[in-house]
């Protein structure tokens, strides 16, 4: 009773109290506020300058080398020379090592990795997916260079038992080692895809007298369509950005590569080459690793925006 | 025993006798049901318990489908307790009652749709006639019974084609893939679904440019395509304005003279407008069952007639 | 008025066979399960044939002396010895740099950052510096640590490069651990009378510290096999020597200088002795690789059981 009279006193009085917290604790409170969010923010704009730096450095470098070799010639030269007496300068010969050896890889992890994801949102019960999940991220887990010891050491020579022609570097084998490497991501960005399909379409399909595979395929499928696609095009970008496994097992000849069953160099395995060696900065070998990996930077920028854009799309259509 | 039939079979021409919009329930009808108001003892006795031995009288006609002594068990909850009920051939039954009583769990029974989750358990039968087979028998695949069984959901869910997809996609599950017949078949359930004549010129459109009542006959149109002997609707007009609240109402009446339908509805007067027969029901039990009129002017039941009132729900 | 039969048209609808369409799609749906488990069974078996190559080649390799050892001309000779202390040595610089900043960004993108242009450039900054190669994080820091700031091919430009590389895996964690804590202990400390930095900090922080933690684990693994960044940089694969210890006799007691020396790291050595001819190379390869295997599987097995916990404490 008197508590509450001095509760109503004190509240009639007009005092602004804060009950036990003082102007200046607050005030020191708000300014310790400000300065950690000012230093949260900081850590997170360094990401801008990250990305600006990897351009300047990219572009600077590049610059300097296109101050030697003509745009035209980069691009349309058709071999790669850039160590020889009379240098070639012609990108597109790495770039078909790297498409070759990721369109294999696309072409192991796209059927795989879409029967899994399908397999892992419209049939598998919940028990399997929790075993199964997890297995996949330990797949994702394993370092890039034991995939190349494991492509050139094991998996080439008994892919040799089958196919004779298959020289000791090839572009095959990593491919086909780089799709097992992506699958656990098109797998998990698919499947995200497909279960984000809201359970009305499928219980409508269900009610018409679809099965399980019709309504995965023409109704889920079609429903997903954009994050599936993300997923394709996510993997693309990681299975061109890869490094160890091609530079381990499909050699650095570079040559433009019509036969996957011999190596060829592709741009990262070029960057790794070049940088395992002595190079002088500044000189024209050295800024070519700079030209080669702005090649590889568009590439996969693109990739990644068309990915996110998709992504994001899909999103919004439910 | 025939004069009751009689008597009975003239509440009946209700759905006959109606128009297309549910103001054109004129007295008459009432009128008519005056003249068996008074039930005689057996009617009564017929009335009073759902399920009735003379469930022929009660129904008033041949029966599509009979709910027997049906139990739904979402895992360990049980969610219907011995439901029965006889569906009239070719008539419209509505199934009304306060959310959770269990309505939509009844209707998902028909169709098997609770077999897509893990957990869920039928005790009792469904039998569907002619073929007087247990629908929910573990014998019995649920696909075929969604063969036989459509439904249309809550909220439209029109597949990510285009409007004529949309429709034939039904035909095409059960390999009616030969275009004639397809085209013919669109079309005809499209009209059915009094949605032809705005959709003709954009058969190849995304079915996601239609309004929501468009997409929701779109629906109705899809689900009868294939001629199933039934179909089930989720509280169909819950989603809509009132103006394609009203068109799917009148199209019901005249689509039950085609198909069974069962209906869900929280809507009482929906309820009363469409169906000829009403059942309804409180947790997860049948409380009263009848012919639409009788169940709504001279309800048994105290609390079907306090559900009725507004009293709760 | 549209016309309104009770006539029903002939039906068009042709006769259809219940039994043979339903047995079709249970044939169908029973091949796709066989097909879907076959796939899972490659993957797996994928899986196990690597890590039982690697057993098989490397395992007998193992042995105190390879772990003491310096690199050297005679395979049976060799050891990681260098490799396994620059791995530590980078491996810590990269967990310093890396774990407060993302997880400071992290704080800031989830907690603080309202919808604008900036703060939605920096979303998409680091969505798309995830898809970035580990190459390209190498020529980073060699055009900017290594030469223009003159640094050098040291511990601690390895560990910086690292930590951008890992950074966005920290940031999209903590992201996931704050995003996932209860509306109810967020309502309890605001309602308690912190403000956002004293909510963060003494309720929210150690709410998300489990799923923080299983993301920094992930990172970790991640950094630790990675090659392609490092041999940009210029890491040396053939150091007979160590960086100095980091613990000293004399005050104060701990120095920096590993920081600033060269050094090597074990994916480094074991792709410099897969690219060697000889067999025995081949075979140290394999013992260095199932060694960080082992590594690479124990912290992702433990982040994913770390994770299981997480989820079925909620």
């Amino acid at each position: 009773m008197a508590y509450a009279q001095d509760l109503s006193a004190l509240l009639l009085s007009g005092e602004r109290r804060h009950f036990g917290a003082s102007p200046a604790f607050l005030k020191r409170r708000r300014l310790i506020g400000l300065v950690m969010r000012g230093i949260l923010f900081t850590a997170a704009a360094l990401s801008i300058f990250v990305t600006l730096g990897i351009v300047y450095v990219l572009v600077s470098e590049s610059a300097k080398f296109f101050a030697h070799v003509s745009i035209f010639d980069f691009l349309f030269d058709t071999e790669w020379t850039p160590v020889f007496e009379n240098p070639r300068f012609g990108i597109i010969t790495l770039i078909s090592g790297t498409f070759m050896s990721s369109l294999i890889a696309l072409m192991v992890a796209v059927p795989l990795g879409t029967i899994l994801a399908i397999y892992l949102s419209e049939y598998a019960n919940s028990r399997v997916r929790e075993i199964i999940k997890p297995c996949l991220e330990l797949l994702a887990g394993i370092p890039t260079v034991a995939f190349g010891y494991f492509a050139l050491l094991f998996l080439t020579p008994i892919f040799q038992i089958f196919i004779p022609g298959l020289s000791g570097f090839n572009l095959l084998v990593p491919g086909i080692v780089m799709g097992i490497m992506i699958l656990p991501y098109i797998v998990s960005v698919s499947e995200d895809a497909m279960r984000a399909v809201p359970a009305s379409l499928r219980e409508g399909a269900y009610a018409l007298g679809f099965s399980k595979l019709q309504t995965a395929l023409r109704v889920i499928i079609p429903g997903a369509f954009s994050g599936v696609t993300a997923a394709y095009i996510l993997g693309m970008s990681r299975a061109v950005g890869e490094t160890m496994v091609v530079a381990i097992a499909a050699g650095q000849q570079a040559r433009i590569a019509y036969n996957p069953l011999e190596g060829a160099a592709t741009i990262t395995a070029y960057i790794v080459q070049m940088s395992l060696g002595d190079l002088p900065h500044g000189s024209l070998a050295y800024l070519t690793i700079f030209a080669a990996g702005l090649t590889l930077f568009l590439m996969t920028f693109v990739f990644n925006i068309i990915a996110f854009w998709l992504r994001h799309k899909y999103r919004e259509v439910y | 025993m025939a004069a009751l039939q009689n008597s009975l079979k003239a509440i009946d021409p209700l759905s006959r006798d109606r128009r297309g919009s549910p103001e054109d329930l004129t007295t008459e009808d009432v009128t008519v049901q005056d003249s068996v108001s008074i039930p005689t003892p057996e009617a009564s006795a017929a009335m009073s318990d759902p399920v009735s031995h003379d469930q022929k009288a009660a129904s008033g006609g041949p029966r599509r489908a009979e709910v027997k002594d049906l139990s739904f068990f979402y895992g360990d909850k049980q969610a219907l307790w011995g439901v029965s009920l006889p569906i009239a051939d070719r008539k419209v039954t509505a199934l009304i009652g306060p959310s959770g009583c269990g309505k939509t769990t009844l209707l998902r029974c028909f169709n098997r749709m609770h077999d897509l989750y893990p957990g869920n358990r039928y005790e009792g039968e469904i039998r569907l006639y002619p073929e007087d087979v247990n629908i929910v028998s573990r014998d019995i695949d649920p696909m075929s019974v969604r063969l036989r069984i459509g439904m249309v959901f809550q909220k439209p869910n029109p597949f990510p084609k285009s409007v004529f997809e949309n429709v034939a996609s039904g035909l095409w599950v059960r390999g009616v893939r030969q275009k004639s017949i397809v085209s013919e078949r669109v079309e005809w359930a499209l009209q059915r679904a009094a949605l032809w004549d705005e959709v003709k010129d954009r058969l190849r459109d995304s079915a996601y440019g239609l309004s929501g009542g468009q997409q929701q006959r779109l629906c109705i149109a899809r689900a009868l395509a294939p001629e199933p002997d039934m179909l089930l609707l989720d509280e169909p007009t819950s989603a809509l304005d009132p103006v394609a609240t009203a068109r799917i109402e009148g199209l019901m009446m005249e689509l039950a003279s085609m198909v069974t339908i069962v209906i869900v509805t929280h809507n009482m007067q929906q309820a009363a407008r469409v169906s000829d027969y009403t059942a309804f029901m409180y947790l997860g039990k049948i409380i009263e069952f009848g012919p639409t009129t009788t169940l709504f002017t001279t309800p048994n039941d105290p609390r079907t007639q306090d559900y009725i009132t507004g009293r709760f729900g | 008025m549209t016309d309104r039969t009770l006539q029903m048209p002939p039906s068009t609808m042709p006769r259809i066979d219940e039994r043979s369409l339903v047995q079709k799609a249970k044939r169908s749906d029973g091949c796709f399960e066989i097909v879907g488990l076959a796939v899972l069974v490659v993957s797996m078996f994928v899986l196990l044939a690597l890590i039982f190559d690697f057993m098989a080649d490397g395992l007998a390799r193992i042995d105190y002396n390879f772990l003491i050892n310096f690199p050297s001309r005679h395979p049976g000779q060799a050891g990681i010895l260098s490799a396994w202390v620059g791995t530590t040595m980078v491996m810590v610089t990269t967990t310093f740099l890396a774990v407060p900043l993302g997880v400071a960004a992290g704080i800031y993108l989830e907690e603080y950052a309202t919808k604008n242009l900036i703060n939605d450039l920096i979303e998409i900054n680091v969505t798309n510096l995830a898809g970035v190669p580990s190459i390209i994080y190498g020529l980073l820091a060699l055009g900017l640590f290594v030469q223009t700031l003159g640094l050098g091919e040291i511990v601690l430009v390895a560990g910086m490069t690292l930590a951008l590389l890992i950074l966005p895996i920290i940031i999209v964690a903590t992201r996931e651990a704050l995003r996932s804590i209860p509306l109810e202990i967020r309502e309890a400390a605001y309602g308690l009378g912190a403000d956002k930095w004293q909510a963060i900090r003494m309720y929210l922080l150690p709410a998300a510290r489990p799923g923080i933690l299983t993301g920094a684990i992930v990172g970790m693994s991640r950094a630790i096999g990675e090659t392609a960044p490092l041999i940009t940089i210029g890491a040396l694969t053939f150091i007979a020597f160590l960086p100095p210890a980091p613990i000293q006799l004399e005050f104060p007691f701990i120095n920096f200088d590993w920081l600033f020396s060269p050094f090597t790291a074990m994916p480094i050595q074991m792709f410099n002795w897969i690219s060697r001819p000889q067999a025995g190379f081949h075979i140290n390869a394999a013992a260095t690789g199932l060694i960080l295997l082992a590594m690479t599987l124990l912290m992702n097995g433990f982040a994913i059981w770390l994770r299981y916990r997480i989820r079925s404490k909620q």
